[in-house]
């Protein structure tokens, strides 16, 4: 449904956009996990229509959307901040989006009060944008964002603002939301719980480039490249010379007759496990043990480490 | 982003109409003024500008100009940072009612403050002078320096003096220099109103003081040498073309990335006695210096000699028939509120569309510097360039009533774009995006986000304008018809008359003036959005 080719996005001689290809399928939901800084916004502003393209064209359903004003692109975008109008209330901001495509008042308010309902605002109608909390904000972006009914939806760091509980529950009521409505939606995140609990398959951002395009399962199982590996939290060591070798963090073990030896580092006590960091040899490189039932080695401590070899992947 | 650029032809109407303005009314008036100075005999013949710049009496006007100006702006400055500080940073009931008035005396009529002091008994005089110049700036002081101070972070000043600087030191290293801008742009504005100062001169200063405002007036209406006016008119122009410059830069550099804070974060309860009665005293500075003058006014316009009554106000209606009057005052009143009800229409379409096209148009700065000229160059410059240049083909409107309020918007307009123009930027543009998102054109982004957020602003402005030229005093005294006159120009003409019911009459006229202007600025002080930046 949306095919992004070759996209390439310049400030100045800066390439936040590198060369991006990516794609969405009709009904699926793509995640574009990134961290701060690597282009996410961008990208999203760039196929909205609001960034000039450097080089690469963007395609909806086969028509080139290049000289195609936002206005007309039939994308939504949710902002990061939800950039809600101040001047008008819940519903107007709501209904905003079906007014502007040609809906009569009435009409548009049905669907915005139908929208509101969908996202459990019910009854808010008339509230005053400023005086309801973050969470609620964050919806009406949502209802206001699906009121026009967008071929396809962009959401741009959804839950970004928001509380881990809240965050947690409104993954899931997204998901569930979106896979009801068969809407077509590109996300764009920082967190991995929040691409991997929405998305069919998620895109890593990095310095412009995409990395990795894959399932959440297969990304999380076959990090494709070091950068991908430790924005994971996988530790990236070096095995025989100069082949580097990715590895989950709980394929570490603390063995006395383990083949890596090191020197404890620091320990952070994580809810429910240790997390112990070992300095591996002389050139200073590191790797992160889980530690579970079981009494951390002291600071200083020196360690001997044994891995397991199905939590590995060889990087190229 | 690109929806800022895409050229429409609501842009075009945007920056063409103000520009058409601009160059009818106030290019080509003061190119004439140039002309008439520099090729009087249609060859360059500098010798008028020598003439007056090596003439001792000239000199002596520009020097007296300069330093009256300088002294006028030192003592606003003395008497206003303080209570910019007490108003602004202490949490007090009745102080936004007491912000709002502050106001007042700023949109007064010039004429109107200059009879309330001759009303309070003291004659002409250098001090009367100065003191109606302090009344006059101390809300530009109070609301400029106050408007920032009121948003500064007080915990910026905290963590100075977490990291052991004394009281002293961290206002000195801290707070100073986040104000120094706010203060340097009010200085410049006071001193730049104080320089191009008219009513206030001519009624006040006496017949021995003369500003270049004032000559270029005199040499205009009394002596009728054209050739000196216009080169005095071009000196100031000059000096205050420099000014501007000046003042340009010190605002440029207010927008320094400050944490601002809203207003009521930053206010505390006073809590020492030496707080309360700095308070105290400000308060009653602010009571004394502003009310004094207004209340004796007012008292004086009901005084008549057989008690408290209202013959003053009746003798608006029946004096012309002894004096130089061609109307009976109460016609001006009318006249003052037609005229300036089309003034602040035609100040809010042109300064409202100059405000939309300079935050819409990238590189709009010079389009925002031409429209606050007017606000530099002075009303008498400009009454005069009417005068000269409207009064023959092309354009022969010497007889046109809608040159009066025409030149009253002239001056109302940078007012109308220094208010509204924050708002508009205040706008996160990415409302606009959400919105074109959402479908809209950019003329309905225009219409649905920008219109209803900047409604406010244009009300404010709109009553700003009405005020500004109900009073205007130094362009309308060129241009008003003897028979069609606007009550400053009657309060102007009652005062130059002997007599105790003259004096009277002027009373009851600046009476109703002050009543007007106050009401149309405090309905506007209600509606008030943005307070940083504007003045």
């Amino acid at each position: 449904m949306l095919a992004v080719e070759h996209l390439t996005v310049c400030f100045g001689e800066h390439r936040a956009i590198d060369d991006v290809d990516l794609s969405v399928g009709t009904g699926e939901i793509v995640a574009v996990l990134g961290p701060s800084g690597s282009g996410k916004s961008t990208l999203l502003r760039a196929i909205a229509g609001l960034e000039p393209l450097a080089d690469g064209r963007i395609v909806r359903d086969g028509r080139d959307l290049a000289g195609v004003a936002p206005q007309h692109r039939g994308l939504g975008l949710m902002f990061q901040d939800h950039t809600l109008f101040p001047h008008r209330d819940v519903l107007g901001n709501v209904a905003f989006g079906p007014r502007m495509h040609g809906a009569t008042r009435p009409d548009a308010e049905s669907r915005a009060r139908t929208m509101l309902e969908l996202v459990g605002l019910a009854g808010y109608e008339h509230r005053s944008v400023g005086e309801i909390s973050g969470g609620e904000q964050q919806r009406v972006a949502l209802a206001r964002a699906l009121a026009p009914a967008p071929e396809l939806l962009m959401l741009d760091e959804p839950l970004g603002a928001l509380d881990r509980h809240l965050r947690e529950r409104l993954v899931e009521d997204l998901g569930r939301l979106f896979r009801e409505l068969g809407q077509s939606v590109l996300v764009v995140t920082h967190d991995h719980d929040e691409a991997f609990g929405l998305a069919d398959r998620v895109a890593v951002l990095h310095a412009g480039r995409v990395e990795q395009v894959d399932a959440p399962v297969e990304l999380w199982r076959r990090p494709a490249t070091e950068f991908v590996a430790r924005f994971l939290g996988w530790n990236v060591i070096a095995a025989d010379g100069s082949a580097r070798l990715a590895v989950r963090p709980d394929a570490l073990h603390l063995a006395p007759a383990g083949e890596l030896s090191g020197r404890v580092q620091a320990r952070t006590f994580r809810r429910d496990h240790w997390r112990v960091q070992v300095v591996l040899g002389p050139d200073g490189q590191t790797a992160d043990v889980v530690v579970r039932d079981e009494e951390p080695p002291s600071l200083g401590a020196h360690v001997r480490l044994a891995l397991d070899p199905g939590g590995t992947v060889p990087l190229s | 982003m690109n929806l800022a650029r895409r050229p429409s032809w609501g842009r075009a109407v945007m920056l063409t109409v103000p520009l058409a303005f601009l160059g009818v009314f106030f290019v080509y008036p003061v190119l004439t003024i140039l002309g008439r100075g520099l090729w009087p005999g249609g060859a360059l013949d500098v010798s008028p500008l020598t003439e007056a710049v090596g003439d001792p009496g000239v000199r002596a006007i520009a020097w007296f100009t300069v330093w009256q100006a300088l002294l006028s702006t030192l003592l606003t400055l003395v008497v206003g940072l303080p209570a910019a500080y007490a108003l602004t940073r202490f949490r007090l009931r009745g102080a936004s009612v007491i912000r709002a008035l502050v106001v007042v005396p700023f949109v007064l009529p010039t004429v109107v403050v200059a009879s309330a002091f001759l009303a309070l008994g003291v004659g002409p005089s250098l001090g009367a002078m100065l003191l109606a110049h302090v009344f006059f700036n101390y809300a530009v002081v109070v609301r400029t320096v106050g408007g920032m101070w009121a948003h500064l972070d007080p915990r910026d000043e905290e963590a100075a003096r977490m990291l052991g600087a004394s009281r002293l030191r961290a206002f000195t290293s801290v707070t100073l220099p986040a104000l120094r801008p706010a203060i340097a742009a009010a200085a410049a504005i006071v001193f730049l109103f104080t320089f191009t100062s008219f009513g206030v001169v001519l009624v006040l200063g006496g017949p021995t003081r003369s500003t270049l405002e004032t000559e270029i007036y005199r040499q205009t209406a009394q002596l009728l040498d054209l050739r000196t006016a216009a080169a005095l008119s071009i000196i100031q122009l000059v000096a205050v073309l420099a000014l501007l410059v000046v003042t340009e830069r010190l605002q440029g550099r207010r927008h320094v990335a400050l944490r601002l804070r809203p207003a009521r974060e930053s206010a505390r309860a006073p809590r020492t006695i030496g707080e309360r009665a700095f308070i105290g005293v400000n308060l009653a500075i602010a009571v004394v210096l502003l009310g004094t003058p207004i209340a004796v006014l007012v008292a004086r316009a009901f005084d008549t000699a057989s008690g408290v009554g209202l013959d003053n106000f009746r003798a608006l209606g029946t004096i012309h028939a002894s004096s130089i009057l061609f109307v009976p005052p109460d016609e001006a009143i009318w006249n003052s509120l037609s005229y300036a009800a089309v003034a602040a229409v035609l100040a809010l379409t042109v300064g409202g569309l100059a405000a939309f096209a300079i935050v819409r148009t990238r590189r709009a700065g010079a389009l925002d510097a031409a429209l606050t000229l007017p606000l530099g160059v002075s009303a008498v410059t400009i009454g005069f360039g009417f005068l000269i240049a409207l009064d023959e083909p092309p354009l022969d409107l010497r007889t046109e009533w809608m040159l009066v309020p025409i030149a009253q918007a002239l001056v109302a307009i940078p007012f109308v774009v220094r208010i509204t123009t924050p708002v508009l930027r205040s706008i996160d543009p990415r409302l606009r995006e959400a919105a074109a998102l959402l479908g809209a054109s950019p003329r309905r982004v225009w219409r649905e986000v920008d219109l209803p957020i900047v409604a406010r602003a244009l009300a404010v402005a709109g009553g700003f304008a009405f005020a500004i030229a109900l009073g205007e005093f130094g362009a309308t005294i060129f241009l008003a018809r003897p028979d069609r006159p606007t009550l400053p120009v009657v309060i102007f003409r009652l005062l130059g008359q002997p007599g105790a019911t003259s004096f009277g009459a002027a009373m009851a006229a600046s009476t109703i003036l002050l009543v007007l202007a106050a009401v149309s600025v405090l309905l506007v002080d209600r509606a008030r959005v943005a307070d940083v930046g504007t003045f």
